[in-house]
């Protein structure tokens, strides 16, 4: 297979390796100005970083770092879904990937979390209290739970090459993780949309809908494979890998039933609240609404389900829309679904982006590392 | 017994004397020249509990006249804050204060964003900010005083007591005088308020937030809350039910390929993932 010569395979070498290119020194030079404006912020508190304030306490790391960070991370527990329990082979090629993907995902989430809670140092408050009746509970106890769960199934491959007289151990706890790893996300990606329930009066009603948890839950499902095929494609570039065409028509194709999906339940939500007048009314937020649907769902499923979808450039593309179009209905529930009952608009502060952006860099760097010292693209090729 | 105040907005006449006894209260400094506690463009703020906004209004004759809005929490019956706090650090006394405990946040707003009055505010200079927000004065209703505020009111607009008798009360008032708008705030508006007024001029027209649920805004999640632990524990079940089913599946489709790769039919190369988790 010289297709993966250029992925330095570990087995038999023992140096680590970080191929440096301008790209990856570019990601290194992001990561260091995020980190030192975290510092600052760290130090100074919100106000002087963000552009938050009483009106609008939640902003781009709400919408950015958590909300579109664990539904994009999606993709591992779709994939595990797909691969472990369903056992569909023609999948197994991409889950360690996606599953890699998800967890440094993941570990972005809780450090864009940490950043924006202002008492951090009393981030564990919540495990000793017991804020039961709080969706954000569920959240909080869900996505710390499953980033271990996914740091234990890491182990697993860690322990190929580093501690390897644990790797037996490892191999063995493997399976309920897996499980756990399944029915965590579940519960959190949901809840994710469910901590809108509390917001009747406030979320503009095309998106505040007592179905909104199940809504969050569905996309987070699609956006799985989109977003693999984003990354197989990236991973192409960079590894000179490439994902077998079948493979990814068919896992699209699996992403286009749930949009369908989606779709229908959309539509029908608004047709029982009787808000379908308002997807033409010429408001903003209509216009974000179509577009979100329109781009982010109905084209996908067009290309989905035609022939284009045995085209890879297709595929790139569907994945790419998918991707954007939940990533621009966060930002609507977030934020252009609250401008008409906060009567201001909320833009993010030079420093909210430099920190997001610094945080994906840094998450990039830790992915690139890991393909480059561990068996994660080259495992179908045993 | 629940305790309440009762404002009626036609006796204030705007001294702000409540703002100042909050803030030397409350020991909240002054900060008018980012936030007035009183006049056309008062805004409650992390310094600010309460504030006192004058506003100018058409009366029938198109006549303008002023009012005044005292705000501060409305200390919900069924505070949306307090149900969407997970570190508990916002809670409903017995006594009807919706009482903030700092040492227990964890500063993620999630109040603020639930808020049905958006009263929660931050403190968005500090590096270590908390929320901050009026407390009904829980420490002195406890001692059987009223709330400060209410405590320095000169033209009596604000009636300290139990809430259901201060409905009551506002029911005689506003049927007993066509001045009244036919509408007690407070009394059903996200479930009920502790704090409630009457005005002779329409609540949409003097800033106050109206046309909003009547159902208590913790009912819109305590069903989900309350089933997602149980939907979650049946969807592992089903999960290690297909997992050990599909792996069951394979081994034996694979013992049935290495049965016939012996027998020599060439079907299967042994190396099938039954072994794999």
């Amino acid at each position: 297979m010289t297709s993966i010569d250029n992925c330095a395979g570990p087995a038999g070498r023992r140096s680590w390796t970080f191929r440096m290119t301008p790209a990856r020194g570019l990601l290194i030079l992001l990561s260091l100005v995020a980190i030192a404006l975290i510092a600052y912020r760290l130090v100074t508190g919100l106000g002087t970083v963000t552009n938050l304030n009483d009106k609008w306490p939640w902003g781009l790391w709400i919408v950015f770092d958590v909300m579109c960070g664990v539904a994009l991370a999606g993709g591992g527990y779709g994939t595990a879904l797909l691969v472990y329990v369903l056992r569909i082979e023609t999948f197994r090629p991409i889950a360690r990937s996606a599953m890699l993907t998800s967890l440094i995902g993941y570990l972005l989430v809780m450090a864009g979390l940490f950043l924006d809670i202002g008492q951090w140092f009393n981030f564990w408050r919540p495990v000793v209290s017991l804020g039961h009746s709080s969706v954000l509970f569920e959240v909080y106890i869900c996505v710390s739970a499953y980033t271990l769960v996914q740091l234990l199934e890491f182990g697993e491959i860690v322990t190929e090459r580093v501690g390897t007289r644990y790797h037996a151990f490892f191999r063995k706890i493997l399976p309920p993780l897996l499980i756990i790893g399944i029915m965590i996300p579940t519960m959190h990606q949901s809840s994710l949309g469910g901590l809108y329930l509390l917001m009747p009066d406030k979320l503009h009603p095309l998106w505040w809908s007592p179905l909104i948890f199940l809504f969050f839950l569905l996309s987070s499902f699609f956006v799985g494979p989109a977003m693999i095929a984003v990354e197989t494609a990236l991973g192409g570039l960079a590894f000179g890998h490439k994902v077998p065409m079948e493979v990814l028509t068919r896992l699209i194709r699996v992403s286009g039933g749930a949009l369908i999906l989606y779709l229908l339940l959309k539509i029908g939500d608004l047709a029982v609240r009787d808000r379908l007048g308002m997807l033409f009314d010429g408001s903003f937020e209509s216009v974000f609404f179509l577009l979100e649907m329109g781009l982010g769902v109905m084209v996908p499923i067009a290309i989905s389900f035609s022939r284009l979808a045995h085209v890879r450039a297709w595929v790139v593309a569907f994945g790419v829309l998918v991707s954007a179009g939940v990533v621009l209905n966060r930002y609507d529930v977030v934020v252009t679904g609250m401008i008409s009952s906060t009567g201001s608009v909320y833009w993010p502060a030079f420093g909210e982006l430099a920190i997001s952006i610094g945080l994906v860099c840094m998450g990039c760097l830790a992915y690139l590392f890991i393909c480059e010292n561990f068996r994660i693209i080259e495992e179908a090729a045993e | 017994m629940s305790k309440g105040v009762l404002v009626d907005l036609t006796k204030c006449v705007g001294c702000g004397s409540c703002t100042v006894a909050c803030k030397m209260y409350n020991a909240r400094s002054w900060i008018d020249d980012r936030a007035p506690s009183a006049g056309p463009s008062a805004l409650l703020a992390d310094e600010n509990w309460t504030v006192v906004r004058k506003v100018t209004v058409d009366r029938d004759g198109g006549t303008p006249a002023w009012r005044f809005v005292k705000q501060q929490c409305l200390h919900c019956e069924q505070p949306a804050c307090a149900s969407a706090c997970f570190a508990r650090a916002l809670q409903k006394t017995e006594d009807g204060p919706v009482v903030y405990y700092p040492n227990l946040c964890v500063g993620c707003r999630y109040c603020m964003v639930a808020c049905p009055f958006d009263i929660p505010k931050y403190e968005w200079g500090r590096s270590l900010p908390l929320v901050t927000k009026c407390m009904m004065c829980a420490s002195r209703i406890a001692e059987g005083q009223r709330p400060a505020c209410v405590s320095v009111c000169p033209t009596g607009a604000m009636t300290f007591g139990d809430r259901g008798a201060l409905l009551e009360q506002a029911h005689t008032t506003i049927s007993g005088d066509d001045t009244y708008v036919k509408h007690i705030y407070g009394e059903k508006e996200a479930g009920g308020t502790s704090w409630i007024y009457i005005s002779d001029v329409d609540f949409s027209k003097i800033g106050f937030k109206t046309g909003m649920t009547e159902k208590p805004l913790p009912s819109y999640t305590e069903k989900y809350t309350h089933l997602t632990p149980v939907v979650g524990g049946a969807w592992g079940l089903v999960l290690a039910g297909l997992y050990v089913f599909n792996k069951r599946k394979k081994t034996v489709s694979k013992r049935d390929v290495d049965a016939r790769a012996a027998a020599g039919t060439g079907e299967g190369d042994g190396t099938g993932t039954g072994d794999r988790p």
